[in-house]
């Protein structure tokens, strides 16, 4: 591991302990109103000060990480199962199978995914609770984000297909499920992790989309993509900086999240 | 075989089209919360009116008949009509339409002209200030989500145009970047500069016929994430384009405006990257 590897992964491991001890680092929870204080500048009670409703902004922040790191990989599994039900199926079966799995990729690849993704969220009930919205916001993530990765599970399925010993295990008599989950999906595993972990910054990204526009995680429970919506009213950086931190903390993740993965993995 | 494979192409993007309008009214319909209208929580109005509300919309309760109901009057130019804003929906594509073009155009270009120009200079000049120079600046705005980006250029008073560009913008470098890595890497690369050749005749002659088919293919799938773009910026810009009208029709469940969106801007899509196709096509067989 070189050093770039090794520092991104302190990172990522500081803030997702940081995270986790938000009841013991917060001076208050993520909902409580210092309504004596509202829009308050940082201070010693509160470190990145308050939000407009008197909320503590760095406990927010840190509950906030929690929820965006914790369920973006929850997506990213939904996601992967999916594409590895979906695609490394169909490119084990073959046949018609592998034909109808590749036109379902391609259909999906094709739909415009932003598009169908805040239609989706958008009508949700208007009564829906924070943690209802946050369950929901990252399974409509899941579901919706499953194409890519099937397409690529297919390829590396359709391989293994022919190789050596999948033909010599079928000449051994193994078949159907057994010959599936004996000699293929183990050997999928790598091609499932990397997809895996793929798909965890594009979900972070997608969830901050959502928020800014509003249709993120509901208040008051915080995520990265509500705490972004207050760069809204932001007139100029020098006003109150501090106000960035959640970007700031964004950008830091993300860019270790680009130093974890390989350039190959990466790559567009 | 160009027409037979233009028509094919033609044909497999009707059918994608149908079935994405198709999918969106489905997700629509069976999503959660689609019985409820923001409108039919109005104090101000009465029981009848609440119940006449509930009865509008009654139509759109059986996916298939709402479906085939709109595709006859697609067919006769009817898209119907937008509950939210009350007009017609060809009207409102209509005047919203430009305003996208424009603006997802011009970012499209800008980004494109910008990688582009330097993955050529990384790749040409092979020095190592311009490669951490692309590295890092591709890498700092594929950390950044779209919305930032829009919300970025409202504070810096930037036109929503250069929010798009900064957006396509690292994935062109990227890719651009890695293809003319991969080709510059061609052992008949190696041979051609011991020969003494010019780097811009190895570029023209030599790199450029082997990552230029893949550069066009990679136009057509930008097409598509400047549109998506298009959303989070044109709603935090306040621009009046498609983005800002999906945002709406989202918002206010408006089910005759988001199945024309979708195909719309499917059918935008798929024709970017079957023009792309067409394109790279004709350009191998006159290679070969």
């Amino acid at each position: 591991m070189n050093a770039a590897r090794t520092l991104a992964c302190a990172v990522m491991l500081i803030v997702c302990a940081a995270s986790l001890a938000a009841p013991w680092l917060a001076s208050a929870g993520y909902a409580k109103q210092f309504r004596e204080a509202p829009g308050s500048p940082p201070s010693r009670q509160h470190l990145l000060g308050t939000d407009e409703i008197g909320r503590d902004r760095f406990a927010r922040v840190l509950y906030g990480t929690r929820i965006s790191l914790l369920l973006a990989p929850a997506a990213a599994l939904i996601s992967t199962l999916l594409a590895a039900l979906v695609g490394g199926l169909a490119g084990y079966l073959g046949g018609a199978w592998l034909r109808l799995a590749t036109g379902l990729t391609d259909l999906f690849l094709s739909l415009p995914w932003l598009f169908l993704l805040i239609t989706v969220r958008a009508i949700l009930p208007l009564n829906v609770s924070p943690v209802f919205s946050v369950m929901i916001t990252f399974l409509i993530l899941g579901l919706l984000g499953w194409a890519a990765s099937a397409r690529v599970l297919c390829t590396s399925a359709q391989s293994l297909r022919s190789s050596d010993f999948v033909v010599q295990a079928r000449a051994s008599g193994l078949h159907g499920s057994r010959l599936f989950f004996v000699h293929v999906l183990p050997n999928l595993k790598p091609v499932l992790y990397a997809q895996f972990w793929i798909s965890i910054p594009v979900f972070i990204l997608s969830e901050a989309n959502l928020g800014i526009l509003g249709l993120g995680v509901a208040e008051p429970l915080p995520s990265w993509g509500s705490l972004l919506r207050e760069l809204e009213g932001l007139v100029s950086f020098r006003e109150e900086p501090w106000r960035l931190v959640p970007l700031l903390l964004l950008i830091v993740v993300m860019t270790s999240f680009q130093m974890l993965l390989s350039k190959e993995e990466v790559a567009v | 075989m160009l027409l037979w494979r233009i028509g094919r192409h033609l044909l497999s993007i009707a059918g994608i089209v149908l079935l994405g309008g198709l999918i969106s009214a489905t997700l629509v319909r069976f999503a959660p919360g689609f019985d409820t209208d923001e409108h039919q929580f109005d104090p101000h109005l009465s029981a009848e009116s609440v119940r006449a509300l509930q009865e509008s919309r009654s139509g759109e309760h059986n996916v298939l008949r709402y479906y085939t109901s709109y595709l006859q009057g697609a067919l006769h130019g009817d898209l119907g009509v937008s509950h939210a804003l009350g007009q017609p929906v060809r009207t409102l594509l209509r005047d919203r339409w430009p305003v996208t073009l424009k603006v997802a155009g011009i970012g499209l270009l800008m980004g494109w002209l910008l990688a582009t120009a330097l993955a050529f200079a990384v790749s040409l000049t092979r020095f190592a200030a311009y490669e951490i120079l692309g590295t890092t600046v591709s890498g700092a705005f594929l950390c950044i989500p779209a919305a930032v980006l829009a919300l970025l250029s409202v504070i810096f008073n930037a036109p929503g145009y250069l929010a798009i560009a900064f957006i396509v913008f690292p994935k062109i470098y990227r890719y651009t970047r890695n293809l003319l890595a991969k080709a510059y890497g061609m052992p008949h690369i190696t041979a051609a500069r011991a020969r003494g050749l010019g780097e811009l005749r190895i570029l023209f002659w030599h790199v450029l016929p082997v990552a230029g088919p893949q550069m066009i293919a990679l136009a057509g799938i930008t097409v598509s994430i400047a549109l998506g773009a298009s959303i989070p910026v044109e709603s935090l810009c306040g621009l009046p384009g498609i983005g800002q009208l999906a945002w709406q029709a989202a918002l206010a469940r408006d089910l005759p405006l988001l199945v024309n969106l979708t195909a719309l801007v499917t059918l935008v899509t798929l024709l970017a990257n079957s023009s792309a196709d067409v394109i790279v096509y004709m350009v191998r067989s006159r290679e070969a």
